[in-house]
């Protein structure tokens, strides 16, 4: 059995985008904390702290999850993918590329959590319904775009990953 | 007026009026953005809480922070009497002698209200230690409800000023005394406009520094502008404009108004770091965001119009309260003054009576958030026109069609004194109509109605006011004050453009932008005038008041940009052509006139050969000033200031043209709604928007959406909630409601372009119309659907279902409604009996012995006689996985053995407070039991009431149910900590013993 | 918004958790999908000394069919049961509900017990193990009598309150399996989509009776059984009366009992599908 006492420092080992990431943490950081503050993929974002707005969701082993409902120490051992880890080379992935393309974000604070959610949602799901996808987005407050420009981008991508060709246009 | 727009000049662009994709995306995708919380800090840097007041209104009376100072980790306290020693209370708008400091000196006026500053290694341990300030504070009787507020008996926050409203102005234009009398119909209506926030993903970040050395300090906010407020802040700083040096941060995570009352905090930041002596860092919770940021006011207005029989309206009457929280923060009361100029919105109407009161009550302060004063406006006015429509039976499309301003009208001076400067409103509303499909709605619409469905139509006309006259808040100012003070007026823009020596772009804003794409659009506009692509164009948007151009209306608010920014830009992109054209002119000795801008080359007109790149071009001002022509200094840098001629100070009766552009909105709507639920349902969401040329259509259309999104959560779900002790109730994302995708539709965006003549580019801003005319407009159509007049938002399922009627069937025999809690909000109260043994001298005397009192008390582990039938306890409380612990005050009175006394309690908590009083009435019942009846009342402050709020009545009950349950269980003999077998049967004895009152 | 400081545990058996319980008892918390416990600790509303991290526990993560009851451990998340094929076979009420909780990201940690233990009065599991008459599986530190199996009825007892003893763990939860001849109807109103529910009613349709149970208005979930030969109206009325709704910010006490009444309608008279 793992036991920490309080404020005691511990090493936290973790699989951060395919590395593998050593930090410190108390028994009481956040996984959220820990990430941007110990290992400095401040890609994740933070809006509050209590579950709701989804912005500091990421995966952890593959599963979309609110980094600010967990604890660091709970990580350990675990794999974590972010927004940074979602590149294809040094080139936007096709999601974010679809996100671009769909102007489906404007300050990009919520963005991160999102393209996690959707990362995992489309490779469970590769034939959603627009429906499908506004419930899965339905975890996310976003209070800049009015959503549009995600709900569309979304469906693109899981309709080029089926083959269908690219869109030019924009919404 | 003004010569005609730039834009004509220039015919067609390459880049301006296109689609493209942000270049902000890049990035922000990427999980690169450098957002407030994410930029590096100096070594040493600390991490700042801020303690905050649990009550809404109360004497400071003693802080103390011993313990807190004791903590490991723990660096430094900053209190109210550090902040008297080193700052001056905050500059206000009128003159009233009250004062307003970053941390609350004497008294608070709010919940949430900063009362101390810790400082210490991590956030964690700074949260550790708010928990050990002690604060005393002395209750004052609070006031939340506005027009409560300005009656003559109200508690008074501010004593100095003796009352609650503290800036009254009448106004008054042509002759309404006259119309009124003399029109066919005075129409008149009252509504209340709701408090809310369009509150940011991103909340508050402050990064501060002190210099001891230069007495300086060096702050990074995500502060969104008017950068007049820096003033302020220098001045509550008591240094110069330079001993405040201000930056802000590359990205921010949404502001839509908001982050402008980041500003109190980056005094009280900078502040703390001198306390430190080191920097110190404050990333604001979201708990501490919707409690005490900044939100729009909420409004009482009473409306009146003169109208004819046709439906004309020749006089509008305003009578307004405005509630600005429980101090007027700069730049507030300009709510109000944003749309003096435009009361009469998009109508002509020759005469207009306003009167404007600013109310203060135990509320968060309020500033900026996006639509600034609009969303109460329209709200009245576009309420009032549906209900002319209703009154004269005419079709209230048809009504907003006979009054709006002339198409050959412009620029038309409306008669408080806005300048519409553009527009053609009915062929506006021609095309919205016809292209919305409003013949096919109307259809639906009988349709739905034949079927006996609930469907109505809303329709709503806004003027959308952009650029706004620095000059406009004064007019809360009487002429005679404004005569004293010296004139304000105007909107300084500014913008740089510079060629570095390798011949890359660089431009410069100080529009401080929060998502709007400000960078993507700056380089179009650049591109154009260039000739460049617009992906080689670098734009920063980064502001440093000590080495960037800024002015005090930098920011981005009031919509600036398209109109007043990217024109700005335009300039000094055109300067930078200008001057690369006559050196280019001068190596091929040619006229500056033939030498054309393309494709990433200088070239001179009808003749290709002779052609260089750009670059090179103006590289030459760098590397070869030898080659330069007369009067060509070198090196390529311009930086344009500019500011329109037509945003006047306002006059001496009052005329003030609030904003330098005014787009139009029309928006209309179909909404059905469910008989059963009272859920809203959008079935069709038209608006139509003329905001000028169009900069970026994509850019545009987000604006479009976000908007309008906001506006849907005011019309439907948005409300910060406060109870009648002014505890806050929404401190949570789960209270506080915003629309996710399963409640936004999206809306049919349909677009018209009548260029602005005062702007460099003919854009006129366009980010708030939809924040200005949704809300409005969604309650008109459910005022068409149900046939009401009197409409509150938000409209939520329950009020909306109110309407529709609820015909309760009687309760049956022996279930009568449990009494609905006097008050509103946190305030409990209601009445419960418990059977027990024992005679009721018994029970008088158990509940008067110490011993049995600690007992029955839950969770008590510590009770301490201070004087008669008087106790100190220290209690830990809690339902489920919660739980608080408090120190409590006890007290038995009112004692009559041994029929009746009261119990009551107060405690204090690091979770705010809780009081509670039972009075208890004793009857003695068959079999030597007694019945013991007690009302209660419970009231819960602080953290609790605002994340809590949903669970807070049942959790005050199961509490104070306890108490006589287990007194029940005392008297009853055994002990309380018994096997679960035991709890089974107490908890029998609870259900059955108990009879509901 | 931070948590204060706490030991943490993270314990390999069942064992090992029902000792520090007994060690520690209320002043320990139970970590499961933390989709509750994460969001009270960091907003301080609890501030245990314990944190116990029940994710290491490898038996208790587990569907299974068991005496017709179907059987689900303390560690299996809500999106394992949405997304076990045979749930609308064996439980079509929960394959019904499981949608309305929470959203995508909390189910995928968010856990069935965690939701039943915690209580909360609006929430749609705990209704539905009311309604459905099923059981949790309560286990305690005891040489004998560590374990006990309590009805629904008993377990929930009031607003975040439960017969859960704080030595006790919450291993299991079982609900009786669906019954060919019965049909199961859930209908909610909340305010947003995965939000709370104003009202959530939940129905069992039997071919004499019919087990109606009402979330989000009294500080529990509450069942009534209504023979089917008896007026739907008038037994309504009593329900919605008998639940002592209450205003908040959110909605009416009266608007409550309304769509009890309506809504219950709706669900009970609608035909079969
Ligand atoms: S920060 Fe985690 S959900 Fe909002
Ligand atoms: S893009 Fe700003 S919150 Fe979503």
């Amino acid at each position: 059995m793992t036991r920490i006492a309080a404020n005691t420092p511990c090493r936290v080992r973790l699989i951060l985008n395919g590395k593998e990431r050593v930090g410190q943490a108390e028994s009481r950081m956040l996984l959220s904390d820990f990430i941007r503050h110990e290992l400095g993929a401040t890609g994740t974002h933070l809006g509050c702290e209590h579950g709701v707005c989804g912005a500091c969701t990421v995966r952890v082993d593959g599963v979309a999850s609110r980094a600010c409902l967990m604890l660091a120490v709970q990580a350990e051992g675990r794999r974590i993918d972010t927004v940074e880890g979602l590149c294809d080379g040094d080139a936007l992935g096709d999601l974010q590329a679809a996100f671009k393309r769909h102007h489906a974000l404007q300050c990009g604070f919520c963005t991160a959590g999102i393209l996690n959610s959707c990362a995992e949602f489309l490779d469970k799901t590769p034939e959603p319904s627009e429906l499908d996808v506004r419930d899965m987005l339905s975890g996310h407050l976003c209070r800049c775009t009015g959503y549009t420009g995600i709900v569309a981008a979304v469906l693109e991508v899981a309709a080029q990953r089926r083959g269908a060709p690219p869109e030019t246009s924009h919404v | 007026m003004q010569a005609q727009s730039t834009v004509e000049a220039l015919g067609r662009f390459a880049e301006c009026g296109y689609a493209r994709e942000r270049v902000e995306d890049n990035a922000l995708l990427r999980g690169a953005g450098r957002f407030g919380d994410d930029l590096a800090t100096t070594a040493g840097t600390l991490q700042a809480a801020v303690l905050r007041s649990p009550h809404a209104h109360a004497r400071l009376r003693k802080l103390d922070i011993t313990s807190a100072l004791a903590i490991d980790g723990v660096h430094a306290v900053l209190t109210g009497e550090d902040v008297r020693e080193w700052a001056a209370p905050f500059a206000v708008g009128v003159r009233q002698p009250m004062q307003h400091w970053c941390l609350a000196v004497d008294k608070v006026r709010y919940v949430g209200e900063p009362v101390a500053v810790v400082v210490a290694r991590d956030r964690y341990v700074a949260e550790d230690a708010l928990d050990a300030v002690e604060a005393d504070y002395e209750l004052l009787d609070p006031v939340v409800d506005p027009e409560v507020a300005a009656q003559a008996d109200a508690p008074v926050l501010h004593e100095g000023v003796g009352a609650n409203v503290v800036n009254d102005r009448h106004f008054s234009y042509g002759s309404p005394d006259k119309a009124f009398a003399e029109a066919a119909h005075r129409i008149a209506l009252k509504v209340r406009y709701p408090r809310s926030s369009c509150t940011p993903i991103e909340c508050y970040v402050v990064i501060a520094d002190y210099d001891v050395a230069a007495g300086t300090y060096d702050v990074t906010a995500n502060f969104q502008g008017p950068f007049a407020l820096h003033s302020v802040m220098a001045r509550a700083l008591k240094v110069g404009a330079s001993g405040l040096r201000l930056r802000t941060p590359p990205d921010s995570g949404g502001s839509f108004g908001i982050k402008q009352g980041v500003f109190a905090y980056v005094v009280l930041m900078a502040l703390a770091a001198r306390k430190a002596g080191a920097p110190v860092k404050w990333v604001e919770d979201r708990l501490e965001h919707l409690q005490a940021s900044s939100s729009a006011t909420n409004r009482v207005t009473e409306i009146e119009a003169a109208v004819s029989a046709e439906g004309r309206i020749s006089a509008l009457r305003y009578d307004q309260l405005d509630d600005c929280g429980a101090y007027l923060r700069a730049p507030e009361p300009a709510t109000f003054y944003r749309m003096h100029g435009t009361l009469t919105g998009a109508y002509d109407i020759q005469h207009l009576e306003a009167r404007n009161r600013v109310v203060l009550t135990n509320k968060t302060p309020t500033g900026l958030n996006r639509g600034f004063g609009g969303p109460q406006v329209y709200y009245a006015l576009e309420r009032l026109m549906q209900r002319i429509a209703v009154a004269l039976d005419l079709d209230p499309l048809e009504v907003i069609r006979r009054n709006l301003v002339p198409a050959d009208a412009f620029p038309y001076r409306a008669p408080a004194g806005s300048l519409l400067d553009s527009g053609n409103y009915q062929s506006a509303i021609e095309k919205g109509a016809a292209e919305g499909g409003l013949d096919e709605l109307k259809q639906r619409r009988d349709a739905a109605r034949r079927e006996g469905r609930l469907y109505g139509i809303g329709y709503c006309a806004v003027v959308e006011p952009s650029i706004s006259n620095m000059g406009y808040i004064t007019t809360a100012m009487t002429p005679a004050e404004r005569e004293k003070a010296g004139p304000k007026n105007g909107a300084v823009a500014t913008a740089t453009v510079g060629v570095d020596p390798l011949g890359g772009v660089t431009v410069h804003v100080s529009s401080t932008p929060q998502g709007q794409g400000h960078r993507t659009v700056a380089a179009q506009v650049v591109a154009d005038v260039l000739g460049l692509e617009f992906e080689t164009i670098t734009v920063n948007v980064e502001l440093d008041t000590q080495k960037d151009p800024w002015s005090n209306a930098s920011g981005n608010y009031s919509s600036r940009f398209a109109g007043a920014v990217a024109g700005t830009v335009h300039e000094a992109a055109s300067r930078i052509r200008k001057r690369v054209a006559a050196i280019a002119a001068h190596q091929f000795e040619v006229d500056a006139s033939c030498i054309r801008f393309g494709d990433g080359r200088v070239t001179v007109a009808d003749d290709d050969r002779l052609s260089t790149s750009f670059r090179r071009m103006a590289g030459t001002a760098h590397w070869a000033p030898a080659l330069l022509p007369e009067g060509e200094p070198g090196g390529l840098r311009e930086t344009a200031f500019w500011s329109p001629p037509q945003l006047a100070a306002p006059d001496v009766n009052d005329h003030i043209n609030s904003s330098l552009c005014y787009g139009f909105v029309f928006d209309y709507c179909g909404v059905e709604i469910d008989k059963v639920t009272g859920r809203v349902r959008l079935d069709r969401y038209v608006t139509l928007h003329d905001a000028g040329r169009i900069l970026n259509p994509a850019v545009l259309d987000g604006q479009v959406r976000g908007g309008f999104a906001q506006g849907l959560g005011a019309a439907l779900m948005e409300k910060f909630e406060y109870g009648a002790d002014g505890s806050f109730q929404a401190g949570t994302l789960a209270d506080y409601l915003i629309p996710t995708t399963m409640e936004v539709p999206e809306p049919v965006i349909l677009h018209m372009e009548t260029p602005s003549p005062f702007t460099p580019l003919g854009a006129k801003g366009a980010g708030e119309g939809n924040n200005m005319s949704t809300p409005v407009c969604i309650a008109n159509a459910v005022a068409d659907a149900l046939g009401e007049s009197d409409i509150e938002l938000p409209l939520t399922p329950s009020r909306v279902r109110a309407m529709i009627g609820i015909d309760e069937p009687d309760a049956p025999e022996g279930l009568e409604p449990i009494k609905p809690a006097a008050g509103s909000g946190s305030a409990l109260q209601a009445s419960d009996s418990v059977d027990m043994p024992g005679d009721p001298a018994t029970v008088f005397d158990a509940m008067l012995d110490p011993k049995i009192l600690a007992k029955i008390i839950p969770g008590c582990h510590d009770l301490q006689a201070v004087g008669d039938n008087a106790y100190k306890a220290d209690v830990t409380v809690g339902v489920g996985m919660i739980r608080a612990r408090y120190k409590a005050d006890v007290n038995l009175s009112e004692l009559e053995p041994p029929h009746a006394l009261k119990l009551s309690g107060v405690g204090r908590s690091a979770m705010g407070t809780a009081e509670g009083s039972a009075r208890v009435r004793l009857t003695a019942i068959e079999g030597n039991r007694t019945r013991l009846d007690y009302d209660y009342e419970a009231a819960i402050g602080g953290k609790f009431a605002a994340v809590g709020a949903r669970m807070l009545q049942g959790a005050a009950r199961v509490i104070i149910g306890q108490i006589f349950s287990r007194l029940a269980v005392e008297l009853g003999g055994g002990s309380n900590a018994g096997s679960w077998m035991k709890r089974i049967v107490d908890l029998f004895r609870r259900l059955f013993g108990r009879s509901k009152k | 918004m931070k948590p204060a400081a706490f030991d943490y545990a993270r314990p390999e058996s069942r064992g090992e958790v029902l000792k520090l319980l007994a060690d520690t008892g209320s002043d320990a918390r139970v970590l499961a999908g933390g989709q509750s416990l994460m969001a009270v600790l960091n907003m301080r509303l609890a501030e245990p000394a314990l944190v116990i991290d029940i994710g290491g526990v490898a038996d208790l993560g587990y569907i299974e069919i068991r005496d017709d009851r179907l059987c689900i451990g303390a560690n299996t998340r809500q999106a394992e049961l949405l997304a076990w094929p045979e749930l609308a076979e064996h439980a079509p009420l929960l394959a019904r509900v499981m949608p309305w909780v929470g959203h995508f990201q909390t189910r995928n940690r968010g856990t069935v017990c965690g939701s039943i233990t915690h209580a909360d009065p609006s929430a749609e599991l705990p209704l539905s193990l009311a309604v459905l008459g099923g059981e949790v599986v309560l286990e305690r530190r005891h040489w004998r009598r560590g374990r006990r199996v309590v009805p629904a009825a008993e377990f929930f007892q009031g607003l975040l309150t439960t017969a859960r003893e704080p030595d006790e763990l919450l291993t299991e939860v079982r609900f009786p399996l669906a019954r060919a001849d019965h049909d199961y109807r859930f209908t909610e109103v909340a305010m947003r989509h995965g939000d709370f529910a104003l009202v959530a009613l939940a129905a069992v349709i039997g071919p004499d009776e019919i087990v109606l149970g009402a979330g989000g208005v009294a500080d529990r979930p509450v069942v009534r059984r209504i023979p089917r030969d008896r007026d739907f109206d008038t037994e309504l009325n009593i329900f919605a009366w008998s639940l002592g709704a209450e205003s908040d910010a959110h909605a009416s006490a009266a608007y409550r009992r309304q769509l009890v009444r309506e809504l219950g309608h709706k669900l009970l008279t609608q035909a079969t599908p």
